[in-house]
């Protein structure tokens, strides 16, 4: 690897060397702002799904990768992913936005785990597979992260095929109402007054406090 | 208690209410005695389907949504979402409305850093701090109502540029605030740093190493707290930080040493303040003139924005690190895809490695100190095999000033 930064180009270069044929579309963004026009850029990689942990690889041959989040779309036949890194942070406006992004065909909604090279990818994984139903192979917690335990298995609320949210899980949520089969609460729920009677609900009132203007 | 209850580790149950902010997370600590052995958490338990509802508005819409994202960062979502949009559309926003981006970011950044130092102090017994940093943390309150018309959910970005211009006749009433924190930032700092006690509980407690930071992709304050030289402001210029000269605030060019721990985070939010004024100061004088807003009239905005087919992506340095929008737009009125990544999205996993270890009564400042960002406290349960009782957040928070009053002795 050459010393110092690399520019764009040379990181663009650096991925086609490492994943010779894997590549399958490219571009370099540039775009400016401020009085100077300094630019930043954005490297656009389409790869095939076996090239996607090659890639990461090559990226670290650069400097340890900071992964953002991995960013996805519907797009009717197939699930596009998108890996957002960056590379060449700490030198000054020389930091560079590398995005790979693999398309997974709805008939094989796979994708390997990169949480191996990167541990922390795991958190941006276990939201793609409750959102999108796909399924990342080898992932070391499987779990649900943001959905709550009750959400219904097989709705993927961004997908826009049938298993995406239901219509009428908008339009009738007021009959939803409040659960029924919550576990009862760890201890007795204070009552006031010497008569014992019941005044206070079971269940903290929902959201709002005192401060919730601020936060 | 019988043989069987003592036996350790314990599984505590935090939440899905938070300990130390408002904010709603389930934690569940293996306890053994006062020593946290393992953690894990889950978040969502104020998801509100946010990205949905974008992708059923359009773009000048889902701005005044990504307004209401958090209650803090009011103005990081909206730029960032504005980012991608006019990347894919081409809108080239005028000079003027990068400066008045940056200036409103940079007042964001020194309230909400304010205001953590505010609640960090709080969570250590020492409420006369808490008392004084929310109050100076007003002026930059002030200043912001000023040039956007609200304390929270600003609205001042738009698609294109800005809704508001700053006239000269604001740049007192900025200077004044400026120059006020300017004045008690040594103050502040030698509040913090050279107090004994907040030494004793905040130094060595929490450590996240720089490996670890790196591989959990964390960012922000808590990045740089563990020797990252991570900045966008720096790294990556948008806005009007390509024409300045921003420098990551790293703590070993403070104090000669990195430590990643709670009292580097600390340190880090606070030179970052000096910092912010720093900034606003530069853009002020150096602000060019002329319009700012690449388009006035919103039909033609959204006719411009309708037409767009591509993907792109915004990104800005929040005060609690990255912010990243990810939009796809096919040519419609809403865009096909919309990824929010909230800079504590990045963060929440480091609490595994700075928890481990830690002891109970340290939680609370440990949670507090990445200052993550979900939402509302109520109570703590803590389970022990059948037995059961209640910690409140009250009862937390009495623990860790109770372990403050013994240090001090």
């Amino acid at each position: 690897m050459k010393e110092g930064t690399l520019t764009p180009e040379e990181v663009m270069a650096h991925l086609s060397s490492r994943l010779s044929g894997g590549i399958r579309d490219s571009s370099i963004r540039r775009w400016e702002q401020g009085r100077k026009r300094v630019p930043h850029f954005t490297l656009w990689v389409d790869l095939d799904r076996e090239f996607l942990k090659p890639a990461i690889m090559a990226l670290m041959e650069i400097q340890f990768p900071h992964l953002s989040v991995i960013a996805g779309a519907d797009l009717g036949d197939a699930i596009r992913l998108l890996y957002i890194f960056s590379v060449q942070y700490g030198s000054p406006k020389s930091e560079y936005m590398v995005t790979f992004g693999i398309e997974l065909p709805k008939t094989d909604l796979t994708v390997p785990t990169i949480s191996d090279l990167i541990p922390g990818a795991v958190f941006s994984e276990r939201e793609k597979q409750e959102f999108f139903g796909i399924r990342v192979v080898g992932i070391p917690d499987g779990r649900r992260l943001f959905l709550p335990e009750d959400f219904p298995e097989g709705v993927f609320p961004w997908r826009k095929d049938e298993t995406g949210v239901p219509e009428g899980m908008v339009r009738d949520l007021w009959k939803s109402k409040r659960p029924q089969n919550r576990p009862a609460p760890p201890v007795e729920e204070k009552r006031p007054g010497p008569e014992g009677e019941e005044t206070a609900p079971a269940v903290p009132p929902a959201g709002g406090s005192a401060r919730e203007g601020e936060k | 208690m019988s043989g069987e209850a003592k036996k350790a580790p314990y599984r505590v149950p935090i939440g899905p209410n938070h300990p130390a902010l408002k904010e709603p997370v389930m934690f569940t600590f293996e306890m053994e005695g006062e020593v946290v052995k393992d953690v894990d958490f889950a978040p969502g338990q104020t998801h509100r389907g946010i990205e949905w509802m974008g992708m059923r508005r359009n773009p000048v819409q889902i701005v005044h949504l990504t307004d209401r994202i958090c209650g803090i960062c009011g103005v990081v979502h909206s730029l960032s979402f504005c980012l991608a949009v006019e990347q894919i559309a081409g809108i080239d926003v005028p000079e003027r409305a990068d400066y008045i981006r940056t200036i409103v970011h940079e007042f964001e950044r020194i309230q909400s850093h304010l205001l953590w130092a505010g609640v960090a102090a709080h969570e250590l017994g020492f409420d006369s701090l808490l008392h004084l940093t929310w109050r100076v943390r007003e002026e930059a309150m002030d200043v912001i109502e000023n040039l956007t018309g609200n304390r929270v959910n600003y609205g001042i970005v738009q698609v294109g540029g800005v809704r508001r211009d700053i006239v000269p006749e604001q740049h007192a009433a900025i200077e004044k605030c400026l120059a006020t924190y300017e004045g008690l930032l040594d103050t502040l700092l030698s509040f913090f740093l050279d107090d004994r006690t907040i030494r004793m509980r905040c130094r060595d407690v929490g450590v996240l190493s720089h490996r670890e930071a790196l591989e959990l992709c964390t960012v922000g304050p808590t990045a740089r707290a563990s020797g990252v030289n991570v900045d966008l402001r720096q790294d990556y210029p948008y806005a009007a930080y390509g024409d300045l000269d921003v420098k990551a605030v790293l703590p070993d060019r403070y104090l000669g040493e990195t430590h990643g721990d709670v009292y580097d985070r600390i340190v880090v939010r606070l030179l970052e303040i000096g910092e912010s004024c720093r900034i606003i100061r530069q853009c002020l004088s150096e602000m060019p003139a002329g319009p700012v807003t690449a388009e006035e009239k919103l039909v033609k905005l959204l006719a411009t924005c309708k037409k767009a087919t591509g993907e792109g992506i915004g990104r800005v340095e929040a005060p609690r690190g990255e912010c990243l929008h990810y939009v796809r737009m096919e040519g419609k009125d809403s865009p096909a895809s919309w990824k929010v990544k909230a800079s504590s999205y990045s963060n929440l996993m480091s609490w595994i490695p700075m928890l481990r270890g830690s002891q109970i009564a340290d939680i609370p400042i440990i949670v507090a100190s990445i200052d993550p960002c979900l939402s509302c406290t109520d109570r703590v349960a803590i389970v022990q095999d059948s037995r059961r009782s209640i910690l409140t957040k009250e009862d937390l928070h009495r623990l860790s000033v109770e372990k403050t009053r013994r240090l001090q002795g």
